[in-house]
C-alpha cells in the first residue's frame, strides 16, 4: 500500500426509479490495497461497484483515476483503464467451454480466434496463481467454486490493475473461500489493487481497509486492525446491536418415530447428473433439522421432492409410514406440509398479484375462501389484514402487488401463507437469503415458535452460524449426497465446512 | 412401369430434393444465425415472400436475373433491419413482431401484386437455368442428381460449412452465439449487444430473402401470393429439429425437401392415392420430429428474451 489514490469517487450519486442507491459517495481505493466494502443487503455496494466499472452511469459526482477525472461510459472504458469486475451473479455462458467464456469479446481486432495462443496465456496465469481448471470443460459441468475461478480468470486474462469482486465468497465453501483469499493476496503482490464486497465479518477483518456502507451512503473508511467486529457492525447498522451469540439450545423432542422419512432418494437432472444421490433423512416433530451446503448441491431438488413438485427417479418418502413420493403437490399440502422456496419471486409469489391473493395462493379452493363458484373476497381480505398485522408486513394495504414490497416483506408474505396453512411440517429453503438482520431475526423466531408448537422443520441455509444456533441436528449436503449428520450442540463451523468441502464424516 | 421409367423417376425425385431444399436451406441457415444471436424471428415466412415479390418485380422490369437476386437479398436485409429495430432496440415481444410482420407482408405483397398486374395477365420472366458442371454432369445418375443444378443450389449447400465456420471459428461468431446464451457477457465487455444482434438478423434475413428470390426465380415464371406455402415455417422447424446446429439443420431441411419432392412426383406418375396427402408429408414430418425431439433441445438459453441492462 503506497497511500496513493488510484481510483476515487467524489460525491458520486446514483438513483434508480424510487430508490437512492448511492448518495454522495466519497470512496478512495489506494494503490496495492485490498479494500472491503461492508454493508447490509441493499446498502448500495453493488451499485457503487457497477459505477466504478462503467456498467451504470452515475447521476452525479465524478470518478477520478490517478487524480485525473474520467468518464466511464461503458465497461469498455473502464476495461481500458485496467479495471475488471466479477459480478455477484456470475456472467457466464453455461454451454460454452471455459476457454470460450474467457476469450469471448476480448480480442476485437482480429476476425479469427487464436484458441491456442489464448490457452497458453491462460496456462501461465493459472500456474502462477495455482488455479486448476480444464479449459475445454463446459462451464455448466463445473462446480460453483470452479465457476468463480473462471470469472476471476476473465479479469486476469485482460491484465487488470484493479479487480472488483462482488460478494465472491457468497457461493463458496469455507475451504474455497480460504483459497480465494490466498489468491487475492497473491494478486496484491503482483500489483493488483482489489475491492471486494462481503458481509461476513470474519472476511472483512482480512482486508487492508474497510469502507462501511449503509442505506446508500458511505459511513466511514477504517482500518480493521484499529477496530473491532462489534464496532464495524454498529457502523453498518447505524445503531447498537448485539452480535448474535451462541445460545444454549435446550430443545427436547422424541426421536423414536419420524414424521417424515426419506429413503435412498435419487434423481438425475436433465444433464444426466445425479442431483439427488441416495439421500436418506429422518425428520421428527418438534425439531429443526438444518441442511448445510452451498446452494446448487441438490437442495432445490430435495425440497421439490418433499413438496410434491418433483418426482424422484427412485427411493421413498414416507409420511407417518405412508409412502407419498411422486404424488401431486396437493397431496403434500393436504398433509400439512408448507414450503418456503428459495426463489421468492419466481416460485413463492406471483409478483403482479396483490398481498391478499398471494396469501391464499394454492389454497384458493378452501371453503373459507370461496362462495360457490366465486372467491370470497371479504374473507380473504380479512385474513390478509390479520396476517399483515401478525407478521408485521410493512405495506399501506392488502391490495398492494407484492412486486412493490421490499424483499423482506415479500418473504414475510410467503411465511405468513405457509405457516397459516400448514400444521405439521415446514420446509424452508434459504428463507433468509438477502434479508436485513432485523427480518432474519424475525423469520428465525417464527420458525422457532412453530418448532415449539410441534412442527417438524427442515431448514436449508448457507449461513452455518445461524444453523448451529437454531437447529437441533444439521445434515450436510454436497453434490447431491448427504455427507454427514451432526448434532448442532456438539459441532463447529469448521467441522461442517470440512464436510461441505466434500469429505465424508469419517475422513474429516 | 418399365425399369427405365422407375430409374428416371428416382433420379428426378433426388434432383428435385436438392432444388426444393435450396430456398428452405437459405432461410433456415440464415434464421439459425439470427436465433443464435437470441432473436426468435418468427418473420421468416414474410421475409421470404418479400424477397420473392421484390425479385419478381425486378426480374420482370429489368430482365436481369442477377439484379433480381440481389434485390431479393436486399429486401430481406431491410426486413431484418425492421425486425432488429423492433426486437433489439424497442424490445417488443419477438413472437408478436414476427407474426405481425408476416400478416403485414402477406397482405402488402398481395396488394402490390394486384396493382402491379393492373387486372391483366401477370408479366412473366425467364427463370434460372440449370448449370451442367462439365465432365461431372455426364456421370450416370449422380451427374444428373448432383451436377446439373442451379448455381444457387451449390451456394446454399456451401453456406452450411461457411456459416458453421463463422459461428464456431471466428470471434464474431463466438460473440453472436454468446448473445443467444447470455448477452450480459457481451455487455460487460463494453461491446454493443444491439449492434451484434443487428448484424446477425441482417445476415440472416438477407439469406432468407435470397431463399425467397430462389423460390421465385428457380421454380416458376410469375408471382403467386401464396408461393412460399409455409416454407418459412419449415425453416424454423428445421432449426428446432436440427437442434440449432448447422449440420442438424441441414439434415432436417433435406428430409423435408425429400418428402416434398416425393409428393411432387406422386402427382406426376398418377398413382391412385390423392397426391394432396403427400404434400402434407413435410408438415406431418415436422410435427412428428417436434414431438420426438421435444426433450432433447439445445435451444439457446436466452432465445427470444429481450435484453435489459
Ligand atoms: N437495476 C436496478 N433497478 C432498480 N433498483 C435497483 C437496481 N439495482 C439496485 N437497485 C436498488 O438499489 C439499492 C441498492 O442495491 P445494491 O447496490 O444491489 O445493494 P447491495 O449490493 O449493497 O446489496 C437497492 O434498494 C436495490 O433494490
Ligand atoms: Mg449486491
Amino acid at each position: 500500500m503506497s497511500g496513493q489514490a488510484l481510483l476515487e469517487t467524489k460525491m458520486l450519486t446514483k438513483h434508480f426509479p424510487g430508490v437512492v442507491a448511492n448518495e454522495g459517495i466519497n470512496f478512495v481505493l489506494e494503490e496495492g490495497e485490498v479494500h472491503c466494502l461492508f454493508g447490509e443487503n441493499g446498502a448500495g455496494k453493488s451499485t457503487l461497484c457497477s459505477c466504478l466499472f462503467g456498467y451504470y452511469r452515475p447521476d452525479g459526482g465524478s470518478i477520478e483515476f490517478k487524480g485525473e477525472p474520467v468518464k466511464f461510459r461503458s465497461p469498455r472504458d473502464s476495461i481500458r483503464y485496467g479495471i475488471g469486475m466479477v459480478h455477484q451473479h456470475f456472467v457466464l455462458v453455461d454451454e460454452f467451454t471455459v476457454l470460450e467464456n474467457i476469450i469471448v469479446g476480448t480480442n476485437t481486432e482480429k476476425w479469427s480466434l487464436d484458441l491456442e495462443a489464448s490457452e497458453n496465456q491462460l496456462k501461465n496465469i493459472c500456474d502462477e496463481y495455482g488455479i486448476d481448471l480444464k479449459f475445454n470443460s463446459l462451464v455448466r459441468d463445473l462446480s460453483v467454486g470452479e465457476q468463480q475461478w473462471v470469472e476471476i480468470l476473465k479479469s486476469l486474462y485482460l491484465k487488470v490493475e484493479i479487480l472488483i469482486l462482488d460478494e465472491p465468497t457468497a457461493v463458496l465453501t469455507p475451504e474455497e473461500s480460504n483459497k480465494l483469499f490466498k489468491i487475492m493476496h497473491k494478486m496484491g503482490q503482483n500489483g493488483i489493487s482489489i475491492i471486494f464486497i462481503s458481509h461476513k465479518i470474519s472476511e472483512v477483518m482480512l482486508a487492508d481497509r474497510v469502507s462501511v456502507m449503509s442505506k446508500g451512503r458511505l459511513i466511514d473508511t477504517v482500518f480493521p486492525r484499529e477496530t473491532t467486529p462489534q464496532e464495524l457492525t454498529n457502523l453498518m447498522i447505524g445503531r447498537e446491536v448485539k452480535l448474535r451469540v451462541i445460545e444454549e439450545n435446550d430443545n427436547e423432542y422424541d426421536r423414536s418415530y419420524p414424521i417424515l422419512s426419506i429413503n435412498n432418494l435419487k434423481y438425475k437432472n436433465k444433464y444426466g447428473k445425479f442431483a439427488l444421490n441416495d439421500i436418506s433423512l429422518n425428520l421428527y416433530s418438534g425439531e429443526i433439522l438444518g441442511l448445510a451446503g452451498v446452494s446448487g448441491n441438490g437442495q432445490k431438488e430435495l425440497f421439490e421432492s418433499l413438496s410434491g413438485n418433483l418426482n424422484p427417479d427412485s427411493g421413498t418418502i414416507s409420511y407417518e409410514g405412508k409412502e407419498i413420493q411422486g404424488r401431486s403437490s396437493r397431496v403434500f399440502m393436504d398433509l400439512g406440509i408448507g414450503l418456503i422456496p428459495d426463489d421468492r419471486y419466481r416460485e413463492g409469489l406471483v409478483s403482479d398479484f396483490d398481498i391478499s391473493e398471494n396469501i391464499i395462493l394454492g389454497w384458493q379452493r378452501l371453503n373459507d375462501y370461496t362462495k360457490g363458484f366465486f372467491l370470497n373476497r371479504n374473507n380473504i381480505k380479512r385474513l390478509a389484514e390479520d396476517l399483515i398485522k401478525k407478521f408485521n408486513i410493512m405495506t399501506p394495504s392488502s391490495t398492494v402487488p407484492v412486486s412493490h414490497l421490499s424483499g423482506g416483506n415479500a418473504q414475510k408474505v410467503i411465511l405468513a401463507r405457509e405457516l397459516n396453512h400448514s400444521n405439521k411440517i415446514l420446509l424452508a429453503n434459504q428463507p433468509t437469503r438477502g434479508l436485513d438482520l432485523g427480518v432474519i431475526e424475525y423469520v428465525y423466531n417464527q420458525i422457532k415458535l412453530k418448532r415449539d408448537e410441534g412442527f417438524a422443520v427442515l431448514l436449508a441455509s448457507e449461513e452455518l452460524e445461524d444453523l448451529i444456533n437454531l437447529c437441533d441436528r444439521i445434515a450436510i449436503i454436497s453434490d447431491g449426497e448427504i455427507k454427514g449428520i451432526v448434532e448442532a450442540k456438539s459441532t463447529s463451523i469448521q467441522d461442517i465446512g470440512l464436510l461441505m468441502a466434500g469429505q465424508s464424516e469419517t475422513s474429516a | 412401369m418399365s425399369e427405365l421409367f422407375q430409374e428416371a423417376v428416382i433420379i428426378s425425385i433426388l434432383a428435385g430434393t436438392l432444388r426444393i431444399m435450396t430456398p428452405i436451406l437459405f432461410a433456415a441457415i440464415g434464421e439459425l444465425v439470427t436465433q443464435r444471436a437470441g432473436i426468435w424471428n418468427m418473420g421468416v415466412e414474410g421475409t421470404m415472400i418479400m424477397g420473392a415479390f421484390v425479385s419478381y418485380v425486378v426480374a420482370t422490369q429489368s430482365d436481369s436475373l442477377p439484379l433480381a437476386i440481389l434485390s431479393g437479398i436486399l429486401s430481406g436485409m431491410v426486413m431484418g433491419l425492421i425486425i432488429g429495430f423492433m426486437t433489439s432496440t424497442l424490445r417488443v415481444d419477438h413472437f408478436i413482431t414476427g407474426l405481425g410482420l408476416n400478416l403485414l407482408v402477406g397482405g402488402l405483397t398481395f396488394f402490390w401484386f394486384r396493382i402491379y398486374v393492373k387486372g391483366g395477365h401477370p408479366p412473366t420472366f425467364t427463370g434460372l437455368e440449370n448449370f451442367s458442371i462439365p465432365i461431372l454432369a455426364s456421370i450416370p445418375i449422380l451427374g444428373e442428381v448432383f451436377f446439373n443444378q442451379k448455381p444457387l443450389t451449390y451456394i446454399a449447400i456451401l453456406s452450411v460449412p461457411v456459416v458453421s465456420y463463422f459461428l464456431y471459428r471466428t470471434r464474431w461468431g463466438l460473440e453472436i452465439r454468446c448473445l443467444g446464451e447470455n448477452p450480459k457477457a457481451i455487455d460487460i465487455k463494453g461491446l454493443s449487444v444491439a449492434l451484434r444482434q443487428y448484424i446477425a438478423i441482417i445476415i440472416g434475413s438477407g439469406m432468407t430473402g435470397l431463399g425467397g428470390a430462389f423460390l421465385m426465380l428457380g421454380f416458376s415464371d410469375r408471382f403467386q401470393p401464396d408461393l412460399t406455402a409455409g416454407k418459412g415455417w419449415l425453416a424454423i422447424v428445421a432449426i428446432i429439429a436440427g437442434k440449432w446446429l448447422p449440420k442438424g439443420v441441414f439434415a432436417a431441411v433435406l428430409v423435408f425437401a425429400f418428402l416434398e419432392s416425393v409428393a411432387v412426383h406422386v402427382q406426376i406418375i398418377d398413382a391412385d392415392i390423392p397426391y394432396q396427402i403427400f404434400f402434407a408429408l413435410p408438415y406431418l414430418a415436422s410435427i412428428i420430429l417436434l414431438i420426438l425431439l421435444r426433450r432433447k433441445t439445445n435451444q439457446p438459453a436466452r432465445l427470444g428474451v429481450p435484453y435489459f441492462r
